[in-house]
């Protein structure tokens, strides 16, 4: 294709210009992280891993990540069953009202979440829930459904109703169906969706500063009290360890991707 | 047909009820929250058109919220249609310098941001060593700060349904406008901008009402001076145990931003925007 019409300089550079102002402020924390100073500043004299050390031998930031880890990890099982037999359920029947219901599962992206955190902060207070794992898990669970959502209704919108059809003219019950021709065909959207379910319960912030306090005290409240009491360079080994985190994830779906579409 | 059909609406049913006990009812309770405390009635929007804090919250989050939404969307469209027209091969690594951003911790970014703009921070030491400045400049805890770090979280949200309405253009449409003579801004602003136009708007909307509700961001980089809406909530309840007030302004909130989606439903396909995220 030669004959394509391609950008000009200018909006080349221009565009490289935004593509700077997006990665480089990010990559920016991990020369910070390695400084071998005691304040937030680029090394000046040597590297140093001694912020890494501080973070990893430190029972509270260990204790913190392993909380979010557990949370995320229940929180995933929770969007990815229900999200995923949702999606296949409306998938299925296509009509206004499971429309209408695609759409509820929707609210969660839409409604800011400190809207759905002070709601919770009372509705939590009634059934005991507040400072407590499961209602960690549940509010992150309930909000990573619409990830799932749009991840598997994709995988769906690829695959073909007749198959479906056949194995039920064949005689195969509804969960037989299920197990051997649906689900083997979309696995990929929903691993998808439960990295994407995964990636906003470990991410999350604004509800569990209000329905947690002392219990649960996850990664990111940690990183929040960080920033705002003192700003030490451990934060930014910190961060740079969850963007790798992050950035694994990422890959792990990329990699899947493209096996799906080999 | 209808018993048949019992099975799959079974399977919907997790999700529903999930949904309506830990999601919808407690938003709801936060609707009728602002009309039952501190007594029923109609008190707490009386504030809307009375109290000026709560109006000047609205302006600033109103103002800060525009001008995000016109960079985002100005920045997101240079990039969108750098990747548009990049070669297959390229496109990859254009997208990721997207989606990573997207998907790193909101905090870790507003970190970053700090980092970079504080007084003693790396741009102000770099602007002082080379002498083009005597005194450090005020860039973060202020909006200047907000609007830096809440572009740089809506770009990757503006360049995903920008992305998918472009690569609908047909690249036949561009060699015939070049084929007659076009030149390459005759060709972007006659048949290529008008084509994308509706990736324009759908980015927009996106962009916009994630703005408003925003929370994290703004608190970081706006260092409790300059307030914006959801902080604002938040305070209300945490700190001031004002019920009454915050859970009208999150109602308020929510209105806003299902009456922004209801009017633009009818100019751009709603599942297009949300589903381009995935």
């Amino acid at each position: 294709m030669d004959h394509a019409h391609r950008p000009g300089p200018w909006t080349s550079a221009l565009a490289w210009a935004v593509a700077v102002y997006l990665v480089l402020p990010i990559t920016i924390i991990i020369p910070v992280s390695l400084t071998d100073q005691r304040f937030l500043s680029l090394p000046q004299e040597a590297l140093s891993l001694r912020h890494y050390a501080t973070v990893l031998g430190s029972a509270e930031w260990l204790h913190s990540i392993w909380q979010s880890f557990l949370i995320a990890v229940a929180a995933t099982i929770i969007a990815v069953v229900a999200g995923t037999l949702c999606a296949i359920g409306c998938w299925r029947l296509s009509r206004r009202s499971t429309e209408l219901i695609r759409a509820l599962m929707l609210l969660p992206i839409i409604i800011p979440s400190i809207v759905y955190a002070i709601g919770l902060y009372r509705y939590f207070a009634t059934l005991d829930l507040l400072d407590r794992f499961l209602g960690v898990a549940l509010a992150h669970g309930v909000t990573g459904i619409p990830y799932v959502v749009i991840t598997v209704s994709t995988a769906l919108a690829a695959f073909d109703p007749r198959l479906e059809q056949a194995a039920r003219g064949m005689g195969a019950s509804l969960g037989q169906t299920l197990r051997w021709v649906i689900l083997p065909r979309i696995a990929p959207g929903i691993v998808s969706g439960a990295i994407f379910a995964f990636i906003h319960s470990w991410d999350e912030l604004v509800m569990v500063l209000f329905i947690a306090s002392r219990n649960v005290f996850t990664l990111p409240r940690r990183i929040w009290d960080g920033i705002n009491e003192n700003l030490d360079p451990a934060m930014a080994a910190v961060a740079v360890l969850l963007v790798g985190f992050t950035v694994l994830l990422l890959l792990l779906d990329l990699a899947l991707r493209r096996r799906r579409d080999a | 047909m209808r018993r048949q059909d019992a099975g799959w609406w079974l399977l919907i049913l997790p999700a529903f009820l999930l949904m309506t006990a830990f999601y919808v009812a407690p938003i709801l309770q936060v609707l009728a929250i602002s009309f039952s405390e501190p007594q029923p009635g109609l008190g707490n929007y009386e504030r809307l058109f009375t109290s000026e804090s709560v109006q000047r919250v609205i302006l600033t989050t109103l103002r800060i919220c525009c001008l995000t939404t016109a960079l985002a969307l100005l920045l997101g469209y240079v990039l969108a249609y750098r990747i548009a027209l990049a070669s297959d091969s390229a496109r990859r690594w254009w997208i990721l310098a997207v989606l990573v951003p997207l998907w790193i911790s909101v905090l870790v970014r507003a970190f970053a941001w700090v980092t970079l703009l504080r007084r003693q921070g790396l741009v102000n030491n770099a602007l002082m060593e080379s002498g083009i400045i005597a005194e450090p400049l005020q860039l973060v805890w202020n909006e200047f700060g907000i609007v830096v770090g809440m572009v740089h979280y809506m770009v990757p949200y503006a360049v995903l349904p920008l992305l998918a309405s472009m690569r609908e253009i047909d690249p036949r449409l561009l060699a015939a406008a070049r084929g007659l003579g076009a030149g390459r801004f005759t060709i972007f602003r006659r048949v290529f901008l008008p084509l994308s136009l509706p990736g324009l708007i759908a980015a927009g909307v996106l962009v916009f009402i994630f703005s408003l509700g925003f929370y994290i961001t703004p608190a970081i980089l706006g260092g409790g001076k300059t307030l914006m809406v959801a902080e604002w909530i938040g305070l209300q309840i945490l700190d001031l145990i004002r019920w009454g007030l915050g859970t009208m302004m999150a109602t308020v909130l929510v209105v806003a931003i299902l009456a922004t989606l209801a009017i633009f439903s009818r100019v751009v396909d709603l599942r297009r925007v949300f589903g381009a995220g995935a």
